[in-house]
């Protein structure tokens, strides 16, 4: 099983790429985690650009999902709604929208936030959005409130309820993936 | 006085006409009502002494729209999902028949959610075409709520009012051939 983490921030200490780098031991031994660090290099979002070749870090993160049983994405909440840069970058992954990567894709959505509720008017969004790319938004839910407070200086979880949530969700994926490995494989 | 005793076609095994059949749907959205069919769907009906039994199946990947990105987003996990649920269902447990007027009460599923659905419509008397073939046609129709099958999604409009009805009518218009 291949599993695309994305780190919505673009910082190098980010708390949602800390929350993603602590899913990794909870994945199956033989899952596969492709943490992707390419956000930053994606280029805004212009139709008039969007014919022929793609931009490479564009051209990337399509194939990457592609690539992927499924997707784990960590987003941060900026004035209380998706980062523009994460937001920019389904954009591209959206065209065209019917054969777009995301498509029936299992994808869950979980946050760390500074604030006291966790990022999760950026979760109801990001889920909104990849609801409209047909992907399959997994019922699942993680947010942690006083990112600044919950890692350690390694950068690991110190609470154990956000662990043992963080495990639920990654349970939720396996599953997901699994169900749907099935269910294409009867119908192939 | 109604009978229910009088057979909804004569004895036999009748197979739909795919050519010249219709399933479609209807829904209030916006300021109007969104019509769209379905191109491929099967049925079946078959009377055997004083029983009738109508089964028919709903392939979803052929919602015929418009538009390629609403299909493809009426067969996402957001409307009918049709990777995981490809085929809606039908399944009468029990036709009654009053003059030409129809009552069918049945099982429908729609994205792996069953429930009992009551289907009104007509049957038009049997005939036999020019080439020596036995048919039958039933004109049927439903409205349900979507949102009890699961599919739920909606947008809001600026006023905050949803953009789209919860009920749905799906029309049938159904012409059989004895097998």
């Amino acid at each position: 099983m291949r599993v695309l983490a994305i780190p919505g921030s673009l910082r190098n200490d980010s708390y949602n790429a800390k929350l993603l780098y602590n899913s990794v031991e909870l994945f199956p031994d033989d899952a596969v985690l492709d943490l992707w660090g390419g956000l930053k290099d994606v280029p805004p979002y212009d139709e008039d650009d969007d014919g022929g070749d793609a931009p490479a870090a564009v051209a990337e993160l399509r194939d990457a999902i592609a690539r992927a049983d499924a997707v784990l994405i960590a987003t941060p909440e900026y004035n209380h709604s998706i980062p523009g840069q994460l937001k920019n970058a389904f954009d591209w992954v959206s065209r065209p929208i019917a054969t777009n990567p995301m498509r029936n894709k299992p994808v869950a959505v979980i946050g760390a936030s500074t604030s006291s509720f966790g990022g999760v008017w950026a979760q109801a969004e990001l889920r909104k959005v990849l609801g409209a790319l047909g992907a399959r938004v997994l019922d699942v839910e993680l947010a942690v409130p006083h990112a600044h407070e919950r890692f350690d200086q390694f950068g690991r979880l110190t609470d154990q309820n956000f662990t043992e949530q963080l495990a639920a969700v990654v349970d939720s994926i396996v599953l997901a993936v699994a169900e749907r490995t099935a269910r294409l494989e009867l119908t192939a | 006085m109604s009978t229910t005793e009088t057979l909804i076609a004569p004895a036999g095994s009748w197979q739909l006409d795919p050519v010249h059949s219709q399933v479609g749907f209807e829904v209030a959205y916006l300021s109007g009502t969104f019509k769209g069919q379905f191109r491929e769907f099967d049925g079946r009906l078959v009377v055997d002494g004083n029983e009738a039994t109508l089964e028919g199946t709903v392939k979803v990947a052929s919602v015929d729209v418009k538009d390629e990105n609403l299909a493809a987003h009426l067969q996402s996990p957001d409307f009918f999902d049709a990777e995981q649920h490809p085929e809606l269902r039908f399944t009468a447990t029990q036709i009654s028949l009053d003059g030409e007027n129809v009552n069918v009460r049945g099982e429908l599923t729609i994205k792996g959610v069953t429930r009992p659905t009551e289907v009104t419509g007509t049957v038009a008397a049997p005939l036999t075409d020019a080439y020596g073939r036995e048919r039958v046609g039933l004109r049927l129709t439903t409205t349900v709520d979507r949102t009890a099958f699961g599919v739920s999604w909606n947008i809001p409009l600026p006023s905050g009012e949803p953009s789209l009805a919860d009920d749905v009518s799906i029309n049938a218009e159904l012409f059989f051939i004895k097998a």
